[in-house]
């Protein structure tokens, strides 16, 4: 019989290698399901992997990268802090398309008059409406012991109907002729989110990304608030006796990843997307959640995870385009890569033995 | 070497230096873990119908000696006979088929299940229910431990459960009995029922393996003992003849300081606890109006088995549960409401008996854990931002203080060794020097050693005028430690009493009397 046994000692290089080594085995079984569908593997990892950042067509995909890897970042930081603290935030993106919403309603009641305090008061909306949505499932957690697993993740279909129903009703372009979707924002500069150095992919999104990535590193490193994040997710009676309160722990937890993922539907809505439409949640408030554990959730592995995963979008579409591979091709990728992430991470506590003796 | 005091047979050393009166020899035994050496050529043999000690500190070898004769890890070198045969069990199932039992400290009980139900799921082929209850009502009555089949464990008290245990072992008839410290749960009444038992089982031929560090217990009622330290036997010899404080040099290889209880006058009240009530928590008991007040340059001693509202008045204490004005003052201020922070600040400390993952994060340094506790109190955060380094040497300065054996503040606290970490959690609540401090069983399951360490530190906190109160299972301590002395029992502080002239007999009733538990007849 196969067991688990778990390692005495497991050595600290493991916990970097093992998200490599997942990446890796996604590649070669990625490439043998693709053999089976009659795709050349070679040629299609090379596409996903390879051509967006050094192909013949890089000019276009490599700014693309940052775009992607920007919203995933700023969501995947917040959310590491919840889950370091065993707080499961899984509504991320609910929050975003819910921050998305606040930020061009105030752009949209704001038109077409001019001022420079129009978008960051559209920052502002959108932090503000994610954390007004990751509060519920805080509340609900704190008031009756409501799981903030189910709570949040259901939230994200609430999210979805208001998304359409903003696109369909209450934000619908009166000069659209008729078509759903509120009105283009990057054709409204006071509330447009631009990109700020051209060839780049930076905007807005990007920088505060990055911001984020810092602030969390300063927060849970430095700071006794995420010290206590800490101990309240390593042994939850310690962080009692330091004088954490539970409650509190889970309202700043889902208060503020729900903020940041709000920000990044906001820099989405006034940039790259332009508009709310009824499908303005993309996927990244899940993925995000996959770059959160593929990054260790510590700030530095998350930036570098987020720039794996938008890697991945972006090869994905062009394999699309350039191979013909099927639309859900990043799905199943994404899929594996949290799959083999788990696998080898139960690998590097646990060594495999067989029988029962000991 | 010993004197039998309950051997039945002696028979002829038959010429090859194999006495045929042992029933379990060990020849040379060795087990590594990384970097431990746990155990190193130990040899030691138990007679026939031989209640036999195991003595030692924490970390010298006895956990591991005993799971190797109970086929819970398997020797390095060395090998084991018992019964004239040779004894190396692939597992526990092979080492009880071979007639060893084995009774652990810490329970292995469904609490949702009957006790027939309990012993049934520890048996390899249990016979049918009805058989199993009657022979439990046989075999607990025939060794003055009464117990009913169809009582659910959730109702039975620690003593009563350990009952289970043991009747468990004793179905199937062991040749030899290992008990790990059994006795750290019972109340001394209790205690006395069970070495009635243990007699009477060695009398019936039935030898004991018998670990502890009670060193009265031993003497008193072990025939013989083999003392253990750093993985090697120091000794075997016959404990009745010697003193306490000798076994304890032995088994410390030093000897022990004595806990100096001079020096001290009561000042002023600094803590008033009354008409605590509160809920209780996870398999714990409400506290019912419980009130005391504690001087300062004091130690109220708060005695009780675990599990009769310990758990919530320290939780009551350190503001990890607040409750209704009033309850909690301290100089004159009223700190009910406040959480642990707050009562930190106001000089109002507190130590938790569990040490992994309460009092202290096993996954985290000692200077994290310095952190835990430490930051306000010793400027270990400004504004919020941590002082790693402040940090670092305040725990450098409990390591040193405290004599806490670790490569550094580095550490991770769960690689420490339980009075290790004992004395880093105790040291890093008095170097904070509190107004008041509340421990609870602040040696449980340390080293004589490290516990009289940890006793004098508290009664030298109290010498230099704080107000302590030690909530403990072990009664020698509490009479060794404390001025007043109190009983805590399902939820009811009795009123507290002076210790001087306090009889263990007398404090035993206090405890026990009120317990509830059956008392069982005990065959003289």
């Amino acid at each position: 019989m196969l067991r688990l046994e778990p390692r005495t000692a497991a050595p600290w290089w493991l916990g970097i290698v093992s998200p490599v080594m997942a990446v890796v085995a996604t590649m070669i079984v990625g490439g043998l399901l693709f053999a089976l569908m009659g795709f050349d593997p070679v040629a299609s990892i090379r596409t996903i992997f390879w051509d967006p950042l050094f192909g013949p067509a890089a000019g276009y995909s490599r700014p693309q990268l940052l775009v992607k890897a920007g919203p995933l970042i700023l969501i995947a930081s917040g959310l590491a802090i919840g889950f370091r603290a065993g707080i499961w935030n899984i509504g991320a993106e609910g929050q975003y398309i819910i921050g998305g919403i606040c930020g061009a309603a105030v752009a949209l009641a704001a038109y077409p008059a001019e001022g420079f305090w129009i978008f960051p008061a559209m920052v502002l909306a959108g932090a503000a409406g994610g954390w007004a949505w990751g509060m519920i499932p805080a509340i609900l957690r704190n008031r009756t012991g409501a799981s903030e697993i189910l709570v949040s993740l259901m939230l994200v279909y609430v999210a979805q109907r208001v998304a359409a129903w903003m696109a369909f009703g209450p934000m619908r372009n009166p000069e659209g002729f008729g078509m759903p979707g509120s009105r283009n924002l990057q054709q409204y500069p006071p509330a447009s989110n631009p990109e700020l150095i051209a060839g780049t992919g930076i905007h807005w999104g990007v920088i505060a990304a990055a911001l984020a990535v810092l602030a969390t590193w300063f927060l849970m490193s430095r700071h006794i608030r995420g010290f206590r994040i800490r101990v309240a997710g390593l042994a939850p009676r310690a962080a009692r006796f330091a004088g954490v309160r539970p409650e509190t722990l889970v309202a700043f937890c889902l208060g503020l990843s729900g903020a940041l993922a709000g920000m990044a539907g906001l820099f989405e809505v006034a940039g790259p997307g332009g508009q709310i439409t009824d499908s303005f949640g993309s996927g990244y408030g899940f993925t995000a959640i996959i770059v959160a554990f593929l990054g260790r959730l510590h700030p530095l592995g998350i930036l570098l995870a987020g720039l794996l995963m938008a890697l991945t979008y972006i090869g994905g579409e062009l394999a699309q385009l350039m191979l013909s591979l099927p639309a859900a091709t990043v799905q199943v990728f994404q899929g594996m890569l949290l799959f083999f992430l788990l696998a080898f991470d139960t690998l590097t506590r646990y060594r495999l033995r067989w029988g029962t003796a000991r | 070497m010993c004197g039998h005091r309950n051997r039945l047979t002696y028979e002829k050393d038959n010429g090859d230096g194999v006495t045929t009166s042992e029933l379990f020899r060990a020849d040379g035994l060795a087990k590594s873990y990384p970097g431990v050496r746990a155990n190193d050529n130990v040899s030691f043999s138990v007679a026939p119908g031989e209640i036999h000690a195991l003595l030692g500190e924490n970390g010298a070898g006895k956990s591991t000696l005993v799971k190797m004769i109970y086929g819970l890890v398997r020797p390095d070198q060395g090998r084991m006979m018992l019964g004239g045969q040779l004894h190396a069990p692939a597992d526990p199932r092979a080492a009880r088929a071979s007639g060893v039992g084995m009774v652990f400290q810490h329970f292995s009980l469904f609490d949702a299940l009957t006790v027939a139900e309990n012993i049934a799921l520890g048996m390899d082929s249990p016979p049918p229910r009805a058989d199993l209850s009657r022979r439990i009502t046989e075999v607990s009555a025939a060794y003055g431990l009464p117990l009913n089949p169809a009582r659910r464990i959730a109702s039975l008290s620690a003593g009563e459960r350990q009952r289970v245990e043991i009747v468990r072992c004793l179905l199937s008839n062991p040749r030899l009995l290992i008990m790990d410290e059994p006795t750290s749960v019972l109340t001394p009444q209790e205690a006395e029922i069970l070495f009635a038992t243990l007699r009477q089982l060695a009398a019936q031929g039935t030898s004991i393996l018998y670990i502890s560090h009670k060193l009265d217990e031993i003497r008193t009622h072990c025939d013989c003992a083999t003392i253990l330290r750093q993985g090697r036997v120091v000794g075997t010899v016959s404990p009745a003849e010697h003193s306490a404080r000798e076994l304890a040099a032995m088994m410390v290889g030093a000897e022990m300081r004595l806990v100096d209880r001079s020096g001290r006058q009561a000042g002023e009240v600094v803590l008033t606890v009354a008409g605590l009530t509160s809920a209780a928590g996870l398999e714990g008991t409400a506290l019912k109006n419980v009130g005391f007040q504690v001087r300062a340059g004091e130690i109220l001693g708060i005695g009780g088995v675990a599990g009769n509202g310990q758990e919530e008045l320290i939780a009551a204490l350190s503001g990890e549960t607040t409750g209704r004005p009033g309850t909690v003052v301290m100089d004159g201020r009223d700190l009910s409401s406040q959480g642990p922070e707050a009562r930190r600040r106001a000089g109002l400390l507190a130590a938790p008996e569990d040490r992994l993952g309460h009092a202290a994060v096993p996954d985290m340094s000692l200077t994290e854990n310095a952190i835990l506790t430490g930051a306000t109190r010793q400027g270990l955060q400004k504004n919020g931002i941590l002082d790693h380094r402040a940090a670092r040497s305040f725990a450098e300065r409990i390591i040193a203080a405290f004599d806490v054996r670790t490569p550094g503040p580095g550490t991770a606290a769960g690689a420490l060794s339980g009075g290790n970490l004992q004395k880093f959690v105790i040291g890093r609540e008095i170097l904070q020097e509190p107004r008041a401090l509340v421990v609870n069983q602040p040696t449980w399951g340390v080293d004589a050693g490290a516990a009289a360490a940890i006793r004098q530190a508290l009664l030298d906190l109290a010498g230099r005028g704080a107000a302590v109160v030690v909530i403990s299972q072990d009664l020698d301590e509490l009479l060794e430690l404390s001025d007043r002395f109190a009983a805590l029992n399902n939820g009811v502080l009795s009123p507290p009493v002076p210790t001087e002239g306090l009889t263990l007999e007398q404090v035993g009733l206090m405890l026990g009397g009120a317990h509830g538990m059956e008392v069982a007849h005990v065959a003289a």
